[in-house]
């Protein structure tokens, strides 16, 4: 039988392939390719939420019953899903694909990194402090919130790649999207990140109070969190001011995503509560 | 009189520095950098673990800069209460502007701006201007919360516009941080916070505090029914549960489990069940093993209770327990600590480790003593807070999280459709639209108003 752990390694793949079809589509300005990428895009994120859903039915056959949330692996299956699934809205919506290079190769990199051996893919049970319903809205919130800042961070990066050009509007870096219509998607991805972010926040306040009696405790990855909140909060509040346009707010997104990494990746080398997520 | 002056314009560069965003944007980013601090050194650990781990100089300037408490050092709170200070006079600064953008007199709709707008649509038709009229101030009319028809010189203008009340959100979600500074003042200053170990079986009312271990009478009490470990078969924890009952006046009020995660609400006091542990019973066996025979008698024994050492060599009275005895730097574990009055001379120690049954023969004694038989008992560790301030604090929550939906996704936005007739006898249609607030997705709205009033244009030449 067929298990949710190598559906994932098959749609790594097509991430991957995915990645590449749109690069050659943006570069050679190939509509076939752009296609191909999309294509490859929506069975791999279609496949994924499957393997999604398989796992959280495996997480019943094996007896423990619950959300595949609970561990780094199966939060960042849950985050190239939500990759994809937002990723395929901005481009229904806006209609570019060049974006979806970096979209892909997001999703496939989770992917990729959750395929590690010390990572590791087993389901495990809950132990007594996740064993809420708390869980499930934290984790989601926190990772669609995650998913929007990374294609934030994406339409950032071809701001930058588009501006370090001589010629922004011919050959390759012409095929970019225009710099308004690309500072408008981060904008508009950073808000709706930042709201995620908060509500990933919020909840977790909630359910610290529930778990250990108190909403807030400056453990490392609380921090981290209310670190990147800053900066996403630096971000919305520079935008108000005249002359932090373009440029200047492509790094504050970038400066965030790194935040966001950070948080995600990093903090687990620094003592704390959470280290185990 | 021209100190006067000179102190109006003092006050007013204070209150125009205390009121700007490019404050509030340094200090929002001076605070992300400055947290990192706080999850690299280890906070409130002990001073010679920080000697070790830096040295006598670095910990010399760490410990000038509170980096140790560092999340409650004076400029770490400095900083949070200037931010909190610029959202206060950035909201007195700017509201009654704000108000007077969302509540005008009449509002003023300037052509000029809408055909300078960078969202704009165009199309033209054979229709002359005034056979479309009805159909598009109809169209705005529904579409849009205000809407106007002006003339123009070959032709009318109609505006709409919706989601002025919009641009209050921002104002809810920094009213909501206030709100959520109020709470976490009020945690900090009538909260509190204590433990309270419980063995299976026991009653108490008297929790410790978690910073002075001061102890707290409750005016309600405790009692610990039963206490139970799961495991998974892989042997990781499943769940600590505790039966309790919950006693006022010594008469039992309320009765319930309590798990991780799922905290008792009583009184305003929050219990949780934190931590659990594992005291010796109140009796066990004594084993004396005669050092000639290595025959073994027996004898129950319980605390401070007189035991007749076998043939009549003494007296042992049990007189206290350690649950980790330290004997010459050696840690022996759960142990009980005796005295051993012989027939005759002095009295002297008599140190028996549970986990060591083999100690006592140092002793050379006639016998070997040893403990046997000993069962243990749980305790339950509850974490027992108050704290008034979360009702809140969880309030300025959804309080934020309602104006972030407002200030994201509902937006000010105008629309100007300016209809006039071309020299070529044909009227050109243009519509374009403004977001005063400068919420993005303006484009895709204009193009969608654009489609619809082509639509309905086209209707009107079919029928
Ligand atoms: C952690 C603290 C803060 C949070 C979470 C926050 C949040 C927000 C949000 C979400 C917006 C809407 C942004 C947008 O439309 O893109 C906003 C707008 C704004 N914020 Fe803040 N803010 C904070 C602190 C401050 C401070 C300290 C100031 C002080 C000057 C400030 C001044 C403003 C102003 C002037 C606006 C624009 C209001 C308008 O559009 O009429 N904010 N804030």
């Amino acid at each position: 039988m067929i298990d949710s752990t190598s559906i994932i390694s098959y749609v790594t793949f097509i991430f991957g392939a995915s990645a590449l079809f749109y690069a050659i589509g943006w570069i050679f300005k190939s509509k076939t390719a752009g296609n191909l990428g999309t294509a490859a895009m929506a069975i791999a994120t279609a496949v994924n939420v499957g393997a999604f859903i398989l796992r959280w039915m495996e997480t019943y056959w094996v007896g423990y019953g619950h959300a595949p949330l609970a561990s780094l692996y199966e939060s960042l299956v849950f985050f190239s899903m939500t990759i994809g699934l937002i990723y395929l809205f901005v481009e229904y919506r806006y209609k570019f694909r060049t974006i979806g290079v970096f979209a892909a190769l997001s999703a496939f990199l989770a992917l990729a990194y959750a395929s590690l051996p010390s990572v590791g893919s087993q389901i495990q049970p809950l132990m007594p402090a996740l064993k809420s319903n708390w869980l499930i809205i934290h984790v989601m919130t926190y990772f669609v919130g995650y998913a929007a800042l990374t294609l934030a961070f994406c339409a950032s990066l071809l701001f930058l790649i588009k501006s370090a050009g001589k010629n922004p509007d011919t050959g390759v870096l012409g095929h970019i999207p225009g710099f308004k219509a690309l500072d408008d998607l981060t904008y508009q991805m950073v808000m709706l990140g930042f709201l995620f972010i908060t509500l990933g926040l919020v909840t977790g306040a909630v359910w610290a109070e529930q778990a250990w009696g108190r909403y807030w405790g400056w453990d490392p990855k609380e921090t981290w969190s209310l670190i990147t909140w800053f900066i996403y909060a630096t971000l919305l509040h520079a935008r108000l001011m005249r002359g932090w346009e373009g440029k200047r707010l492509a790094y504050l997104s970038v400066l965030g995503f790194a935040a966001v990494l950070f948080t995600y990746f990093g903090v687990n080398l620094l003592p704390g509560l959470h280290s185990y997520l | 009189m021209n100190d006067n002056i000179k102190s109006i314009d003092l006050t007013d560069r204070v209150w125009n520095f205390l009121a700007s965003v490019k404050l509030s944007v340094v200090l929002l980013l001076t605070l992300a950098f400055t947290s990192i601090i706080g999850t690299l050194i280890p906070q409130h650990k002990e001073t010679s673990q920080y000697l070790q781990k830096y040295g006598e100089f670095w910990h010399g300037i760490f410990k000038t800069l509170n980096f140790y408490d560092m999340y409650g050092s004076w400029w770490f709170q400095f900083l949070l209460a200037l931010l909190i200070i610029n959202i206060i006079v950035c909201s007195i600064d700017r509201l009654s502007a704000t108000w007077k953008i969302i509540f005008p007199e009449k509002p003023v709709y300037r052509a000029d701006r809408f055909r300078k707008s960078e969202h704009r649509q165009s199309l033209t038709t054979a229709q002359a201007p005034e056979a479309i009229q009805t159909a598009i101030t109809g169209y705005m009319e529904k579409h849009f919360r205000h809407s106007r028809t002006e003339r123009s010189e070959s032709g009318y203008l109609v505006y709409g516009e919706k989601g002025r009340w919009t641009r209050l959100g921002a104002y809810v979600v920094h009213m909501s941080i206030l709100l959520l500074t109020l709470g976490v003042l009020i945690s900090s200053l009538f909260g509190y916070e204590g433990r309270m170990n419980l063995p299976v079986g026991e009653t108490s009312s008297t929790m410790i505090l978690r910073h002075s271990d001061a102890r707290v009478a409750l005016d309600f009490s405790l009692r610990c029914d039963d206490f139970s470990v799961k495991h998974y078969p892989s042997g990781r924890p499943k769940e600590y549960r505790s039966e309790l009952a919950i006693l006022k006046n010594g008469e039992e009020v309320a009765r319930r489990s309590l798990i991780v995660n799922d905290p008792i609400r009583y009184q305003g006091f929050n219990i949780y069940q934190s931590t659990y542990g594992r005291i010796p019973g109140d009796t066990f066996t004594l084993a004396f093993t005669d050092n000639a025979s290595g025959l073994q008698i027996n004898k129950k024994a319980s605390m401070n209770e007189e035991i007749a050492m076998p043939g009549g060599k003494g007296t042992i009275i049990v007189q206290d327990y350690s649950n980790n005895f330290n004997f010459r730097g050696h840690n022996l574990g759960p142990t009980y600590l005796c005295m051993l009055i012989p027939e005759s001379g002095d009295p002297r120690p008599l140190i028996l480790p549970v986990e060591h049954p083999n100690f006592d023969r140092m002793r050379q004694g006639a016998y070997t003593i040893s403990i046997k038989d000993l069962e243990y008992r749980y305790f339950t560790g509850l974490q027992i807070s108050r704290d008034p301030g979360i009702p809140i604090v969880f309030t300025s929550f959804a309080i934020m999280i309602l104006g972030f939906i407002v200030t994201f996704y509902m937006a000010h936005r105008q629309v100007c459709i300016e209809v006039a007739r071309k020299n070529s006898g044909e009227t050109a249609v243009l519509i374009s639209g403004i977001s005063p607030n400068r919420r993005p997705g303006m484009n895709m709205r204009v193009k969608r108003v654009a489609g619809s009033i082509e639509r309905i244009i086209a209707q009107r030449n079919n029928s």
